[in-house]
């Protein structure tokens, strides 16, 4: 809890009202710079981020914390994520509008629940697509967050930079563990892909 | 390019062309190491989609996994976290 106040905190209030609101209006994406997952700035900003959320974790060594030891950790790397997204993507709003509502959900004044719902649902052109195309684009809709309602060509470009921003946080994620553990484990193996 | 201003027959329904969708599918394609790897120009849109989702799944798998090697290295001892906040500092 105090690290999600703490990454609100970072934001001016306004600026990131500002950048709820407008996120849903913007809709032409050539206008907006994309985040460059794959440079080592990038990863090397996620890293620092996430150890400063992984400090307020807290730690017991009782087997019956293990689990939620874990939830937190995996909400914090996925809330740095998305916070690192800026507002551009659907998915990355998705998970901190997610991760809100269920930390805040008693404390807000002014109810978010409408947030992946904001969007009008666009009718795909039936006739392009098969039902088994159709059936597949639903499945990956349910596995990028915020994304069940959006157009076929949204859902595609969502997908695109979701799993760029996946495989960093995996590339993050794991050479924290190596710098603790020591021996390198080998995941995605790609250390000069940046 | 908007295609946006062009007649449309659903109102207020954007038309999406196809080139538009074959350059998507192609940029996904070239992050999906299975289809990348194989080199082969005869992937169906519903290949990539398929395969899209199996890899997310294997992301998804793979920071689950992390973050519950993180916990468990976290748990077991206080200076973990020096260590990395340490190794850390000393990168830059």
């Amino acid at each position: 809890m105090a690290s999600l106040i703490s990454y609100l905190n970072l934001e001016e209030e306004s600026k990131r009202k500002k950048l709820w609101k407008t996120g849903y209006e913007l809709r032409d994406r050539n206008s907006r710079p994309e985040t460059s997952w794959r440079s080592e700035s990038e990863q090397r900003i996620y890293s620092t981020k996430l150890v400063d959320a992984l400090r307020l974790v807290r730690r017991n060594p009782s087997a019956a914390d293990m689990v939620s030891s874990f939830r937190e950790i995996r909400e914090a790397a996925d809330r740095v994520l998305a916070v690192e997204a800026k507002g551009r993507t659907r998915w990355s709003r998705a998970i901190l509008a997610s991760q809100l509502r269920l930390r805040l959900a008693n404390n807000m004044k002014h109810k978010r629940a409408k947030v992946t719902g904001c969007s009008r649902p666009k009718r795909l052109e039936k006739k392009r697509f098969s039902p088994t195309l159709q059936r597949k684009a639903r499945l990956l809709s349910r596995l990028v967050p915020g994304c069940r309602k959006v157009s076929f060509p949204n859902l595609l470009e969502e997908a695109t930079d979701y799993i760029a921003a996946l495989e960093m946080q995996v590339r993050a994620m794991t050479a924290l563990t190596e710098l603790v553990t020591g021996p390198p484990v080998d995941r995605l193996g790609s250390t000069s892909n940046s | 390019m908007s295609s946006r201003r062009s007649r449309t027959r659903q109102p207020g329904c954007s038309r999406i062309s196809d080139d538009q969708i074959n350059d998507l599918v192609s940029k996904l394609q070239q992050l999906l190491p299975e289809i990348r790897d194989r080199r082969s120009d005869k992937v169906s849109a519903g290949n990539v989609l398929q395969e899209t989702c199996n890899y997310i799944r294997s992301l998804h798998k793979e920071v689950d996994d992390l973050s519950e090697r993180l916990s468990e290295l976290l748990a077991s001892t206080d200076t973990a976290q020096a260590a990395i906040i340490r190794s850390l500092l000393k990168q830059k």
